[in-house]
């Protein structure tokens, strides 16, 4: 692995993880739920792109399956949370 | 893909690597920032579809490259993420905003009012009312 792209992963690693500490910033602060909910959806896509990234990094296959179940929890939870704010019960 | 041989990658497939997986992790971190920065919800929900689209895309053709040249094979497992985070990400979206429209409502903020279509009851079916 030439330097080239042994720094552009570290560089790429500290920027998803810049964005995931905005993404927690906004869980934290956020003055609604809704906005919480929001925060949410966008800390697991960055968890996913983390977890892509570190694929490469290990240049190992099994990462893809990480980011997979990722994408499919975190859209089955932000899609359930969302749909509670809206009625205020899940399965009607 | 990991029985293969983990040989030296030649050097344009690790700086077509590089360059996607730092546009990807900036796409990411711009839209996040977004998320931080941006004064009201409304304009906020704009900002973490940048990583949704542009930061998942571009990960995926550095990953796709990478593992395709380090296999001498095209690996097209991770386009299924693509297609699996574009198929979901309106959704939740959708569901977000009307969620959000639906409490601004409630409390009475400065949203508009519902539509007309929204307002109805909604229909019940044939063997209720009968």
């Amino acid at each position: 692995m030439t330097p080239i792209l042994f720094w552009s992963l570290k560089f790429a690693l500290f920027l998803l993880a810049v964005a995931m500490l905005c993404a927690v910033a906004r869980l934290l602060i956020g003055p609604s739920a809704q906005d919480r909910v929001m925060a949410l959806d966008c800390l697991y896509i960055n968890g996913m792109l983390m977890m892509l990234v570190l694929g490469i990094v290990y240049a190992s296959d099994v990462y893809f399956g990480a980011a997979m179940l990722i994408a499919l929890f975190g859209f089955v939870s932000s899609t359930v949370m969302a749909k509670f704010l809206l009625r205020g019960e899940v399965i009607e | 893909m990991t029985d293969s041989v983990l040989g030296p990658l030649p050097l344009w497939a690790e700086i077509v690597t590089a360059v996607f997986v730092v546009l990807g992790a900036a796409f990411a971190a711009i839209g996040s920032f977004g998320l931080v920065r941006l004064p009201t919800f409304f304009r906020r929900i704009h900002a973490p579809t940048l990583g949704a689209t542009g930061g998942v895309w571009s990960m995926t053709v550095a990953t796709i490259v990478y593992f395709s040249v380090q296999s001498h094979g095209i690996f097209l497992h991770a386009a299924l993420i693509v297609l699996f985070v574009a198929l979901t990400t309106p959704v939740t979206t959708i569901f977000l905003m009307r969620a959000a429209l639906f409490r601004e409502r409630q409390r009475s903020g400065d949203v508009p009012a519902a539509a007309q279509s929204d307002q109805a009851p909604i229909p019940k079916r044939m063997a209720e009312e009968e």
